[in-house]
Order: C-alpha cells, then structure tokens, then sequence
C-alpha cells in the first residue's frame, strides 16, 4: 500500500501557482491598450495561424498568453458563450462584464479542483461608444479577475514592458500612436541576441495586432468592431 | 466500427465531438429548445397554416459582378394584411444574403440561426465558409424543420451570394426537404413567385449594370403585387419599398431607399403612360 503524505493547502495552492507562473513567464507578451479610436491588441507572435487574439462578439474581444491548446479552448468557449447569449436574449446583452465571470469561474474552478492549473493569463476587451466606457479585464490562471484602466500587459517580463508603457502610453493616441507604444514596449524587454550590440527589433511579421474599431457602423458599415490588421497595414504604422 | 483513435469513448473522440464548428450542431445538444421548430406540436394534423402570418414573395438575380435579392413587405395571415413593414431579405454574412418566404416566426428564428452560423464558424475557424458550405448548411437547417412544414409552418428560403474562388455571384433554391438546387440567371420564391417570374423571364438580361439589375427586381415585384394579394406593391403614401440587397466582391449591401423609391416611381410612370390594362 503506498503512503499518502500530508501536504498543507497552503503548499499545494503555492506549488500550483508557482507552476501556473512558470509557465506563463515562458511565453512572449501581449498588450492590450485603450486610445481614442479604440482598443488596440498587440502580441509577439511570429505565427501568422496560431492567433493570441481573437474574436469574442461584436464588441468584445479576447487575448492570451501560455499554453496555446489551452487558451484556445477557452476562446473557443467564450466564443459559444456569447453567441448563444446573444442569440437566446439580444446582441447588446452580450457583455465583457458577463464572459469575464464566467472566465474566472472557469479558472477558478480548475485551479483548484483539476490535476493541473490552466498555464493561461487572459484579457478580456470590450470597447465602448466612450473612451470611458471601455473595459479591459485580466483573468489569472487561478480564476483572479481585475478590472484594469487604460492598458493591460500579460506574459513573460511585464514589468520592463508596464514600465516602458506607462511613459509612452497616453489616453489621446490614435491607433496608430498606441501601436506604436505597445511594440516598442515589447521591443524594450527582449533580451539582446547573442551578444549583438543593440536592442533586437520586432518586425511586423514578429507581431500580431487586432483593433476594435470605437464606432464600426458608421466607419465600416459592420456591427463587428473587430479587425485583424495585416502586416502591410503594421509596416506602415511602425514606419520602417 | 473501429475508430483510429480508439473508438467512441476514447479521449480524442470525446474532444472531437465537443469541437464542433457549427453553432446550431453545439446548440442542438446544449440548448435544443432554442432552435426553431423544435416546439413541434404532435397529435394535430389539421393545416396549422393559417395561424401565423406568412411572408411572401422573395426575387434573385445575377448581374454582371454579383447577385441581387428583393422582397417585398407585406406578411398576411389569411385575407388580412399581418404587416406592411416586414423585411424579408437578410445579410446572411459579409458575402451572402437570404431571403425568406413561410410561416414568418419561423422563417426569422432560421434567418437569426443561420446568421450567428455563419459567424460562429468564422470565430472558431479564423475563416469563411464555402458558397457551397454556406448553401448547404442551411438546407440542413430547413430539413430540421420538416415537421413543422408537414403541419403547414413551412419555411422556403431563397440564397444568394458572391462566390469568392469563383469570383460569380450564385443563387440556390430550397423545398420544404431541405433539398438544394442552384439555380441560374434568376429565381423567385413565394406566392407571387409565379407572376415575378414571368416578369423576369422577359426582363432579365445577361450582363445587366447593378442599377438596371435593381429595377428589374423591382418591376417584377411590381408585376407580382398586380396579381397576387399577399404581395405589396410599392407603397407611395407611406413611402415603403422593396428591401432590396447586391452581393458582389466588394461585399453585401444594402441598396439606398431613394435608390428604391427612385426605381419604384419610374415603373409606375411608366406603366401609367402606357395607359393599358398590363
């Protein structure tokens, strides 16, 4: 008969999140900032496929970092969860607000009951008619959830890359000028190569961005404030 | 039967099963009480028909770089006129529309079902269905209604749309079977549908310019109303005209009311000066 040995709570919560942290300090950043147009998501992904960021409901959109069949099924959930809201009541009752609890629900309950915690960190962005209106949720891998203004940084170092954005972020920018922020705060924290004198630069192809577009009805003709910007488009934003 | 992947219980099949792309697939297992038609009464045989307002005639056709869809606006239950401001033609996606004729509750729970369908699909994939997948899903979806139509509650939809690899706009017709049939050049769906098709018959013209395209559908619609009662024609005193949709490779659009009232007018003057019975 093996022997069961006694471990406190408070140890195995710790082991899991040190676990869950390991994991998602792995992993390359993502950030998703408010500005006048809009929310902008930037992420270093060099796949052009495998999305960080994706699309939720017509306002509301989704980031991630860590484990990517992981935040996967969560997006692919949180997709069927706001479709079939809103096609059971109505479109505009389709909130950040309600998929972010269910999130951290789901979180939550995995931390603590499965063998192993989701290595996740999600954002949860909903835009509003307002700059203030805007929401940005973070959802931690143990089902913790902020409500966080401004912008939201996720992943490996996000201290270098909060402190980098708290000087170049500023709530007047346009997409273009946030973009710009968010990829030169992502630059700010890569390690240099090899020795290579000189920060390493992110490429467009280095980067995925998406934006919710403020008002989407009256620029495009389209419900869905969501739209995937392509690499000509980031080329000419970042100007080189 | 032997799966690869170790038969039905297995782990893969389980996830496999739960991946679904197809919203009404997933909403037919977590939800089936909100898919349409699902409430099917049983024990009743009678005609159930004259119940529920019925929308009536829907037209399509190509032009050169597209498709174009009408309707009209009139839903009737039996002799009366149920409404005068029913919009019957949808945007299905970003390249397709539909246009509904039926049991009218039903016709519009399909048309909202088809539509989150299609994005659901485009969410979970990152990509946009086929012309053909689109056409054939919802012929899946008019097939899950058969016994509702068998009692009378039937849905005909009418689909159309800009097929991207084949850079053509295409129209496909449906029966209460959900059988699917593309159909070429133009097509008309409803109780009018006899009348608009005669009309189109002589009206159409291979490679017609999408405003000579809108007046076509609009005179045939205008030909439909003459003779059948459950069709509106334009409605000059209270300003209402067809709905009227081009899908071509820019996208799917919705064609301007002055656009409309412009075309509407022009037939009646036109048949006004010619000052005969037809």
């Amino acid at each position: 008969m093996t022997q069961q040995f006694y471990v406190s709570p408070e140890q195995l919560m710790k082991d899991r999140a040190d676990f869950a942290r390991k994991g998602i300090a792995r992993g390359r950043s993502v950030v998703v900032l408010s500005c006048s147009e809009g929310i902008a998501l930037v992420a270093e992904n060099p796949s052009p496929s495998l999305h960080k960021i994706g699309e939720i409901y017509d306002r509301i959109a989704f980031a991630a970092v860590g484990k990517y069949n992981e935040f996967e099924s969560l997006r692919q959930a949180g997709v069927r969860y706001a479709d079939v809201r809103g096609y059971s009541y109505d479109r505009e009752d389709v909130t950040a607000r309600g998929l972010a609890s269910v999130y951290a629900q789901s979180l939550g309950a995995v931390f603590t009951a499965d063998s192993k915690p989701f290595e996740v960190e999600l954002a949860v962005a909903e835009v509003g008619l307002r700059q203030t209106e805007d929401h940005l949720y973070r959802l931690t891998f143990d089902g913790s959830i902020a409500d966080e203004p401004d912008y939201v940084v996720m992943g490996g170092e996000i201290d270098a890359v909060n402190e980098t954005l708290r000087s170049d972020w500023d709530a007047g920018q346009d997409f273009a000028g946030v973009i710009r922020a968010a990829a030169g705060a992502l630059e700010g924290h890569l390690p240099d190569n090899g020795g290579a004198s000189g920060q390493r630069r992110l490429g467009p192809e280095m980067l995925e961005v998406a934006v919710l577009d403020r008002d989407p009805m009256s620029s495009r003709g389209n419900r869905r404030a969501f739209r995937r910007l392509s690499i000509a488009e980031v080329t000419d934003i970042l100007g080189d | 039967m032997n799966l690869p992947a170790g038969g039905h219980s297995s782990t893969f099949s389980q996830i496999s099963h739960a991946a679904t792309a197809s919203f009404s697939e997933y909403l037919s297992r977590s939800a089936p009480d909100l898919l349409p038609g699902r409430g099917s009464v049983t024990g009743i045989t009678s005609n159930a028909e004259h119940l529920a307002p019925h929308a009536t005639t829907i037209v399509a056709m190509t032009y050169a770089g597209g498709v174009i869809m009408a309707g009209d606006r009139r839903a009737t239950m039996g002799n009366m006129i149920a409404s005068r401001h029913i919009e019957k033609v949808f945007p299905a996606d970003n390249y397709s529309v539909l246009g509904i004729a039926g049991t009218a509750g039903i016709a519009l729970d399909v048309t909202r079902l088809f539509q989150v369908e299609l994005e659901h699909y485009e969410k979970i994939e990152g990509t946009l269905l086929s012309l053909e997948g689109k056409a054939n899903r919802l012929g899946a979806m008019i097939r899950s209604n058969l016994p509702m139509a068998m009692q009378g509650l039937a849905v005909i939809p009418l689909f159309a749309g800009f097929d991207t690899d084949r850079h053509m706009g295409r129209l496909f017709s449906y029966d209460v079977t959900g059988g699917r049939y593309e159909e070429l050049e133009h097509h008309s769906v409803g109780s009018g549908s006899v009348f608009a098709r005669g009309a189109l018959k002589k009206l159409w013209k291979p490679n017609m310019d999408e405003d000579r395209a809108v007046s076509v559908a609009v005179e045939s619609l205008y030909d439909a109303a003459d003779d059948d009662s459950a069709t509106g024609g334009p409605d000059i005193v209270r300003q209402l005209w067809p709905v009227v949709y081009a899908v071509n490779s820019a996208g799917a659009k919705r064609i301007p009311e002055r656009v409309l009232a412009a075309a509407a007018e022009a037939v009646i003057a036109s048949r006004a000066v010619a000052g005969r019975e037809a």
